[in-house]
């Protein structure tokens, strides 16, 4: 009999308005653990809301969100990232001013959390944690070649490594699942392979669930296993890549309807 | 040799103290640094406690309080009442002074603390210039209730606090604060708070407790303010209501900003050259060229004006390298 593959993230009949306008509405999804899965959609299709809502940005208005088995409907965004989901941004959000090292750190943080009082008086709980914590940042770092850069002012890398470094911030939280909001925005089609090829990486050696929101269908097609497609915060289709480029409903979503 | 000396910053800080004690101390007893100059330096020190707490608040985790006053003015009369009682019970000279005002001052530390968290919670939701309204408003509460309170002596003030404020007491008690705010900044919970000051989306993102360490940073900022206000009552063994109101927090924030907002360094820095500037090079400049000494706060001004256009960073925005630890 074939073992039936654990859910990661269950998401139950979501659906959130802002004033009038509903972002989301009955959005569904029952992400199994191991997979990389798609949301895309047009612009103001309610992809990031999405995001925004299992991350604990915003509150649902209805629904049941669970991670790992545990319902986290309506908790606090840093409690939500101890349980083991993390997430980069559309429009990057690093720690702009701070060397690229502390912002692994800052990722690190929860995992490793000697008292203030440790910290002032400087004694071995501190300093042991403040090795572990700069050796893990510095291989981490590594994993995404941005070690050469561990003392640059974060804002003054380059576009890409601040993608890598964003990643490589999310991991430092040590997540079970990824959420990457378009991570391959801005980018060209050389960048993209790459990319594609380190969000496998990071799946194997990480042990990571992916979802991600992605414009760039290329990208979307190749590496998606899944995919869910959005429009006016309704899910209009899903399924794997072939069904979805076929779909009507898709195609009328993106191109519009004929005018006859 | 040289690469032992750069890699040791602490040491170093400790021993450029020491240095500036001795000199201090030596050009006091010499008789070059008379009573008035040495309430300078005092005052100057006070406001290093001052100044390198509030940047604690507004340059490290980003909150922007302008009411860093208030916080100084519960650490003074709280410590202020304190002593004051205590003197007028009989003392047969076996319980120490010293250590009596240590307590003191930690109660003010930890009333202003208290005061810190009241604010700190219900302000927790706002961000920048609403923020700054409320920690206004609060300054001014805490100095309207102190006035009203006859206990304390109310408009009056509270008078015939004991001189407990020596410039040793104050000198260790400013290189304490420095060191353990500056071991605070370089720890991963200093770097949340930065991460609160950066991006305090993106740090609830990536697992810190933002609230938690904004009300930690008022926390902390109101103690040592309340530390300050302390030493400062025992100094001119005074605390007044006026002493304390909205202008008095202006100046020390004008200390955090002139420095370099975030820098340590700078705070102070700032706090020297600022308060030897207001308090006595302005008035002996302006005697010498024959103005009025209320031309000061003008010529004064004018000055942070300067400041500001050439230099809008601050004299020291980045941190001097004894100010960072060396296990950072």
């Amino acid at each position: 009999m074939p073992e039936e593959k654990k859910v990661v993230l269950k998401i139950d009949q979501m659906s959130h308005s802002f004033g009038g306008l509903k972002a989301v509405s009955n959005f569904n999804l029952d992400l199994p653990e191991g997979v990389i899965w798609g949301i895309i959609g047009p612009n103001g299709a309610g992809k990031t809301t999405v995001f925004n809502l299992v991350t604990g940005v915003y509150r649902p208005s209805q629904g049941h969100i669970h991670l790992l088995g545990e319902e986290i409907t309506g908790k606090k965004p840093f409690t939500i990232v101890a349980k083991g989901a993390a997430r980069t941004f559309q429009n990057i959000r690093l720690f702009g001013n701070i060397p690229v090292l502390d912002n692994v750190r800052i990722g690190m943080h929860k995992n490793y959390r000697p008292s203030m009082f440790d910290c002032v008086i400087r004694d071995g709980k501190f300093r042991r944690a403040e090795k572990k914590m700069r050796e893990e940042s510095m291989e981490l770092l590594a994993r995404f070649n941005l070690h050469g850069r561990a003392d640059e002012i974060a804002k003054n890398l380059p576009y890409g490594e601040q993608r890598r470094l964003e990643i490589a911030r999310a991991l430092a939280t040590n997540p079970k699942l990824l959420l990457l909001d378009e991570p391959a925005a801005g980018m060209n089609p050389n960048e993209v392979d790459k990319l594609m090829e380190m969000v496998y990486l990071i799946r194997d050696e990480f042990k990571l669930t992916i979802l991600l929101i992605e414009h760039q269908m290329r990208f979307v097609m190749r590496i998606c296993e899944w995919i869910k497609v959005m429009d006016f915060g309704e899910t209009i289709a899903e399924g794997v890549a072939s069904q979805i480029q076929n779909n009507p409903r898709v195609i009328e979503a993106y191109l519009g309807k004929g005018v006859n | 040799m040289k690469k032992v000396w750069r890699n040791l910053p602490t040491l170093r800080l400790l021993i450029y103290a020491v240095a500036l004690y001795i000199l201090l101390m030596l050009l006091s007893s010499g008789g070059i640094l008379n009573d008035y100059l040495m309430i300078i330096i005092n005052i100057c020190l006070i406001y290093v406690i001052l100044a390198t707490s509030l940047n604690l608040i507004n340059g490290i985790t980003g909150l922007f309080s302008v009411g860093h006053m208030g916080f100084a003015a519960v650490g003074a009369y709280v410590a202020g009442t304190f002593t004051t009682l205590v003197w007028k019970l009989p003392n047969d000279g076996s319980v120490s002074t010293t250590l009596l005002f240590i307590v003191a001052l930690v109660l003010g530390g930890i009333g202003a603390a208290i005061v810190g968290a009241l604010i700190g919670m219900p302000a927790l939701r706002l961000k920048g210039d609403y923020l700054a309204i409320v920690t206004l408003g609060f300054g001014e509460i805490i100095r309207t209730i102190i006035n009203n309170i006859d206990a304390v002596g109310g408009p009056r003030g509270l008078l015939g606090i004991p001189a407990l404020s020596s410039f040793t007491i104050i000198f260790v008690a400013t290189v304490v604060t420095v060191l353990i705010l500056r071991y605070l900044v370089y720890s991963s919970h200093g770097r949340a708070m930065i991460s609160v000051r950066e991006d305090a989306t993106a740090a609830d993102l990536v697992g810190i407790n933002t609230t938690k360490y904004k009300v930690w940073a008022f926390v902390i900022g109101a103690f040592f303010a309340g530390i300050g206000g302390g030493l400062l009552a025992h100094l001119i063994q005074l605390a007044h209501p006026t002493q304390y109101g909205f202008y008095a927090s202006f100046l020390v924030l004008i200390v955090v900003y002139i420095g370099g907002v975030g820098s340590m360094t700078g705070s102070i820095l700032a706090a020297f050259v600022l308060t030897i500037l207001e308090k006595y090079l302005l008035p002996m400049l302006l005697q010498w060229a024959g103005l009025g000494v209320e031309w000061r706060m003008v010529i004064y001004s004018l000055l942070l004006i300067i400041v500001m256009i050439y230099r809008p960073e601050g004299l020291m925005p980045r941190e001097a390298k004894f100010m960072i630890p060396e296990d950072h």
